[in-house]
C-alpha cells in the first residue's frame, strides 16, 4: 500500500458516517487498501501517470472556503435546481431551494435511504474503478437525483462544484445517484471549475445513473479547471429497456485529469449517445475512458470524441465496445479526431472493439491531425492572419459537437470561453514544470 | 497594375512554369487559356502565396510591391483575391463568421473600422442574392455540402464582398452548367469598372462568351506562346492546342 492508501483509509476511520452507508464504506475500504497501486504496467493507467497524485499525498479534506465563489466564478446562466459545493462542502446559500427527488443523502428520509441503499454502488463496480472505490470508502454524503415513474423534472438539475486554493494537498469528493423511474425524464448538469489559480486540490468525483424502461437522461459533465488541479472521476450508467442516455463531456485543465464512462446496456432497445471534447494545453493532462457494455440485443451507441492538444499536453483516448454474445443487431459506431497543434503535443488513442456476436454493425475511427493547410491557406487568401485562421479552424473543429448541445445555456456558456482559449497566446500561461 | 517577367517556378521540386511574362494593365481583363498541365492553375497558386508553390527565378510586381516577398494574407489585403478551382469545405466555421473576419480583416488594412453585425449581415444577405446563393447558404459551414456550382457562386459570393483590385478566376467554369455559368459571369461583369483587372483562367472558350477578355494568351509548357485578342479564342476552339505546342514548342 501506498502511503496515499494508508492514510485516506485513516481519513475514512475518522469519519462519522450513517449506518446505512457502512458495508459500501467497508468494501470500498477494502478494494482501496487490496488493489495494488497502479504504475505504468497497469493497462488502465498506461499513459497516466499517478505520480502528482502520489506525490501530493493529499489524504485530508479540503477546508470550507468563505470566498465570494459568484463573483469568482460566472456559473452557466441556465434556468436550473442549483446546488453550489465549494472544495466538496455544500453551500446552501448560494443553492436553490430543493424540489422533491432532489436531497442530499445526509436529509434523505427512510424511504430515499432505501433507495440509495439499492442502487448506489451498483451502477459502479469499484473492483473495475480504484478511485470508485476510494469514493466508496470515504462515502459521507451525496446528492439524490430521483425521479418518479412517468415524471419529468421541472428544471435541470444543476450542480457546481467549485475549487478554491489550498495551502497544503488536500482532497475533495464529489457523489451523485441519479434514479430516474420508467417513462420519466431528467437533466442533469455537472460543472467542475476553478476560476482562481487553483493548487493542491485533489477532486475524486463519481456519478451513477439508473435509467429506468424509455426512461431518458440528459446529462452535462462540463471540467473547466485550471492546471494545478487534479481531477479523478467517473459517470456510471445502466440502461433498461428502451433508455435513453444523451451526455456530452468537455475537460480542460488540470496536470492530470481522468474521466471513465462506463455504461451497461441491460435492456433492449436502450441508446446511448456521447459527444466529448478535450482540450489540454501547456503541461496538462487529460484521459478519457469510455467502455460501453452491450449485454442484450438491438441496442445502440453513438460516440464521438474530439480533442486538440496543444503545447506539451497529453491527451489520452481509451474507447472500448464490448459487444456480448447475445448482443445481436447492435449498432454502434465511436469516433475520436485529435488536432495537434505544437510538435511536442502528445496523443494516444486506442479503441477497442471487442465483440461476441455475429450479427452487429460497429464501426470505429480514429486520428491524430494537424489542422489542414489548405484550409489555412484559404483563409489567408482571404486576408485572414495565420493566427486567427489556425484559431478559427481549431474552434471549428470542436464547434461541431458544440452546435449539437441541446442546452442552449451551455453552448452560450462555453462559445466565449473556448474561443478566448483559442485566441489567448499560449506563452501567456507559460510552461511549468512539475516534476 | 500587375508586371509578370520571367516567372519559374516548381510544384513538389517539378518545374512548371519557365519563363512566364504578362503585363495586366488597370480595368483589363485576360484570359490565359492552355491544356492540362501546361501550368494554369499554378500561375493563380503561385500569385496568391500557396504554400508549396514556389517561385524560383523571375519577378512579380503588383501596384510596385514585390508580391513574392508578401505573406499570403497580405497580397490578400493588397487586393489580390483568387477565385480557387477547388473551394475548401470547413465544417465547423460558418460560411457568415468566416465572410465577416474576412471582411474585417480588408477594412482593417485599409484603416476602415468593422461593420457591425448587422451592417454586415444585410450585406451578405444582398451580395448573395446577386450570385443566387439561398441566405440558408450563409449560416452553413464554409462551402459544407455544397454543390460544385454553389461553391463557385460562394467564391464569386467572397470576390463581390472583398472588393480586390485583381481578380484571378482559376477555372471557376469547370463543371458549371450555363445557367450557372451566366450567374457566375454575371457576377463577374457586374464588378468590371474600368479599374479592376481580372486574369481569367479556363481550359474552355464557352466562358469567354459572357467574360469577354481584352487578351488571350496560350500557355504551354509554362510559357505564354501566343497572345492576341478574344478571337484567338475561338481559333483555339476550332483547332485545338496542338498546333500551338507544335509550332513553337
Amino acid at each position: 500500500m501506498t502511503d496515499f492508501q494508508q492514510q485516506a483509509l485513516q481519513l475514512a476511520a475518522q469519519q462519522s458516517a450513517p449506518a446505512w452507508l457502512t458495508d459500501l464504506r467497508a468494501t470500498g475500504a477494502e478494494r482501496w487498501a487490496s488493489t495494488k497501486w497502479p504504475t505504468r504496467k497497469t493497462e488502465a493507467w498506461k499513459y497516466t501517470p499517478l505520480l502528482p497524485l502520489h506525490n501530493d499525498n493529499p489524504a485530508r479534506w479540503a477546508s470550507v472556503d468563505n470566498c465570494a465563489w459568484q463573483e469568482a466564478i460566472d456559473p452557466i446562466a441556465v434556468d436550473a435546481t442549483r446546488l453550489v459545493f465549494i472544495n466538496g462542502h455544500f453551500r446552501p446559500e448560494h443553492s436553490s431551494a430543493l424540489p422533491a427527488g432532489v436531497v442530499r443523502f445526509s436529509a434523505a428520509d427512510a424511504g430515499q435511504q432505501d433507495l440509495i441503499a439499492a442502487h448506489l454502488g451498483k451502477v459502479m463496480d469499484s473492483s473495475l474503478h480504484l478511485f470508485g472505490a476510494l469514493s466508496d470508502a470515504l462515502l459521507e454524503d451525496g446528492i439524490l437525483v430521483h425521479v418518479p415513474h412517468g415524471q419529468k423534472l421541472d428544471k435541470p438539475v444543476y450542480i457546481v462544484n467549485v475549487a478554491t486554493p489550498e495551502a497544503t494537498p488536500a482532497m475533495s469528493s464529489q457523489r451523485v445517484l441519479v434514479v430516474v423511474e420508467d417513462n420519466a425524464e431528467a437533466e442533469l448538469i455537472e460543472h467542475y471549475v476553478s476560476g482562481i489559480e487553483q493548487q493542491n486540490l485533489f477532486v475524486n468525483s463519481h456519478t451513477e445513473v439508473v435509467v429506468g424502461n424509455n426512461a431518458q437522461v440528459q446529462h452535462y459533465r462540463i471540467n473547466l479547471e485550471q492546471e494545478n488541479l487534479l481531477h479523478v472521476g467517473g459517470v456510471h450508467v445502466d440502461l433498461h429497456r428502451d433508455a435513453r442516455f444523451l451526455g456530452f463531456t468537455l475537460a480542460q485543465g488540470s496536470r492530470l485529469k481522468r474521466i471513465d464512462y462506463h455504461v451497461n446496456h441491460k435492456g433492449q432497445g436502450a441508446h446511448l449517445g456521447l459527444n466529448g471534447v478535450y482540450l489540454p494545453r501547456n503541461r496538462q493532462l487529460i484521459d478519457y475512458h469510455t467502455n460501453v457494455e452491450h449485454q442484450v440485443p438491438n441496442c445502440t451507441t453513438d460516440e464521438v470524441f474530439r480533442g486538440i492538444v496543444g503545447d506539451s499536453a497529453k491527451a489520452v483516448f481509451n474507447g472500448r465496445i464490448h459487444i456480448h454474445q447475445d448482443a445481436q443487431k447492435t449498432f454502434a459506431e465511436m469516433s475520436n479526431r485529435n488536432l495537434l497543434t505544437s510538435p511536442t503535443a502528445e496523443v494516444y488513442t486506442k479503441p477497442e472493439l471487442e465483440i461476441y456476436a455475429d450479427d452487429v454493425r460497429c464501426g470505429h475511427g480514429a486520428t491524430i491531425a494537424q489542422l489542414d493547410e489548405t484550409s489555412v491557406f484559404y483563409l489567408q487568401s482571404r486576408g485572414v492572419s495565420r493566427a486567427d485562421a489556425v484559431r478559427m479552424l481549431s474552434f471549428g473543429f470542436i464547434n461541431e459537437l458544440l452546435n449539437e448541445v441541446p442546452e442552449q445555456a451551455i453552448q452560450d456558456y462555453l462559445r466565449p470561453r473556448l474561443t478566448a482559449l483559442f485566441g489567448q497566446a499560449d506563452e501567456k500561461l507559460g510552461h511549468m514544470n512539475y516534476e | 497594375m500587375l508586371s509578370i517577367k520571367g516567372l519559374h517556378a516548381k510544384v513538389e521540386e517539378k518545374d512548371i512554369l519557365k519563363g512566364l511574362d504578362i503585363e495586366v494593365k488597370p480595368g483589363e481583363v485576360h484570359a490565359i487559356m492552355g491544356p492540362n498541365g501546361s501550368g494554369k492553375s499554378t500561375l493563380g497558386n503561385v500569385l496568391a502565396g500557396r504554400p508549396g508553390y514556389e517561385a524560383t527565378a523571375g519577378s512579380v510586381q503588383f501596384k510596385d510591391m514585390d508580391v513574392l516577398e508578401l505573406d499570403t494574407e497580405e497580397r490578400a489585403r493588397e487586393g489580390i483575391f483568387l477565385a480557387f478551382q477547388y473551394p475548401v469545405e470547413i465544417p465547423g466555421v460558418s460560411n457568415m463568421e468566416f465572410l465577416k473576419v474576412s471582411v474585417d480583416a480588408m477594412r482593417k488594412h485599409k484603416g476602415l473600422p468593422e461593420l457591425s453585425a448587422v451592417e454586415f449581415m444585410k450585406l451578405a444577405r444582398e451580395t448573395s442574392k446577386r450570385v443566387d446563393l439561398d441566405a440558408n447558404f450563409l449560416k452553413r459551414g464554409v462551402n459544407e455540402g455544397f454543390s460544385g456550382g454553389e461553391k463557385k457562386r460562394n467564391e464569386i459570393l467572397q470576390m463581390m464582398l472583398l472588393e480586390p483590385e485583381l481578380c484571378i478566376l482559376d477555372e471557376t467554369d469547370s463543371g458549371l452548367d450555363i445557367d450557372a455559368l451566366q450567374v457566375v459571369a454575371d457576377g463577374v461583369n457586374s464588378m468590371r469598372d474600368g479599374h479592376r483587372s481580372f486574369i481569367v483562367v479556363t481550359h474552355y472558350q464557352r466562358l469567354l462568351d459572357y467574360i469577354v477578355p481584352d487578351y488571350v494568351h496560350v500557355l504551354a509548357d509554362g510559357r505564354i506562346v501566343k497572345s492576341g485578342d478574344k478571337s484567338l479564342a475561338l481559333e483555339l476552339e476550332a483547332k485545338g492546342y496542338s498546333w500551338l505546342e507544335n509550332g513553337e514548342g
